[in-house]
């Protein structure tokens, strides 16, 4: 295969991947790094620095809607990145120490416990039960316009809680290459007891903040090759455009459960490969 | 200059202007990226890639000034990592605005936790933690 071949089908694969993480909310960054490394048998650490500059694009790409939106919480979203930052760095460091089967494994887990957060019914935890004195003090607590209700108020709790899971959230960004926003979201939404859509911008707002902070160790570690990250990071961008274009229409419930089911087998391979060293 | 700025920065036009930054950055790094990518192709095209073994990357392609030099003499790879740095400052600089937009709220606070932020990156890329 030449490198003109091998660019146009990794083209190809991330605007799929791309596509369909946008369609179905998971995010594009986490079927890279098995596209890279199963199909096209990338060094697992090429695969991790590519995945880092993908999310970075998804997640400013998309962020730079939500922002303008105002249903983002800024506040909140900074304070829990000095969390996540902190938490990236951690795994930058791990990272050099940790042998790379290790690592698809514990990706391998990442992945699995995102497909299914993905079918987690989504209930809101009922609000203003009893208030956090750390978020008062913090100014953390929002509200954000809907278009039935109007202005809606809420409040942010178990503040220490929502940090400890967003420095875990960060560390496995900075191991993995991935967004994590699986856990972001989780911290935010169990823990903080934010509401949906609040909890799920202000993530994705997060995660090229958390990604940045890793990336700038792995460009200087080499992981960051120029020839994976242009057929990457264009593919990836241009599907999650042409997704959030689709959304309105598509019948996302079905994809999702496909998507999930696709996303659960490439995590086993990956836990396989890393159990038989052969990642 | 300071009224102009002020009324510029209202705490909704800052809204504006963080996702307005993001886009332009996104947009900028894919534009310069895909000219790269175009160079890279025609050159290196019918070669045989090879990412099976961890190397790292050449000479040139993982420190800034080594970056620019390549960009100079329109190394394909150097123009798309040009692309990809910028990128990844995207974000960064979008920390920046923050801090400028607190500042000029008067949330000394959260002015305090921007520059955190930024000071805990700035370490990441200048701590010496590549290894």
């Amino acid at each position: 295969m030449t490198i003109l071949s091998f660019t146009l089908i990794l083209l190809g694969g991330a605007f799929l991947a791309g596509l369909l993480g946008s369609l179905t909310g998971l995010g594009g960054g986490v079927v890279i790094i098995p596209l890279l490394t199963l199909v096209f048998h990338t060094d697992i650490r090429y695969a991790i620095g590519t995945a880092l500059v993908a999310s970075i694009a998804t997640s400013s790409g998309s962020a730079s809607a939500y922002v303008k939106e105002g249903i983002t919480n800024i506040r909140l979203g900074m304070f829990l990145e000095i969390a996540t930052t902190t938490g990236a760095v951690v795994g930058a460091l791990i990272a050099v120490y940790m042998p790379t089967n290790v690592v698809a494994i514990i990706f391998g887990l990442v992945l699995i416990f995102s497909s299914l957060m993905s079918f987690r019914k989504k209930m809101e935890f009922p609000a203003d039960k009893g208030d956090s004195k750390l978020a008062e003090q913090l100014r953390l607590n929002g509200s954000y316009p809907t278009v039935t209700e109007g202005v809606v108020n809420y409040k942010v709790h178990h503040v220490p809680g929502g940090y400890f899971m967003m420095t875990f959230a960060g560390v496995m960004s900075g191991l993995l290459g991935i967004g994590s926003g699986a856990l972001k979201v989780l911290a935010m939404d169990n823990i903080m007891r934010i509401p949906f859509k609040v909890s799920t911008t202000t993530s994705n707002f997060m995660i090229g903040v958390t990604a940045a902070a890793s990336a700038v160790v792995y460009l200087q570690r080499g992981y960051i090759s120029p020839g994976l990250c242009m057929p990457v990071v264009l593919g990836v961008l241009a599907g999650a455009f042409a997704g959030s274009r689709l959304l309105t229409r598509a019948n996302v419930k079905g994809l999702r459960i496909v998507f999930s089911v696709v996303i659960g087998f490439l995590a086993l391979q990956m836990i396989y490969n890393g159990l038989t060293g052969k990642l | 200059m300071k009224q102009v700025l002020s009324k510029y920065f209202r705490d909704k036009d800052i809204q504006q202007l963080i996702g307005k930054q993001l886009r332009i950055g996104v947009i900028a790094s894919s534009v310069i990226v895909f000219i790269g990518g175009v160079i890279y192709l025609i050159r290196h095209g019918h070669e045989q890639p090879s990412y099976g073994d961890f190397t790292g990357v050449r000479e040139g392609l993982a420190d800034l000034p080594g970056i620019w030099q390549g960009v100079m003499e329109n190394k394909g790879m150097n123009i798309i990592q040009l692309g990809v740095v910028l990128l990844i400052a995207t974000p960064i600089i979008r920390i920046a605005f923050s801090v400028i937009a607190f500042l000029i709220e008067k949330d000394y606070l959260y002015v305090g936790i921007t520059l955190l932020v930024l000071g805990i990156i700035v370490f990441s890329m200048m701590g010496g933690l590549a290894g």
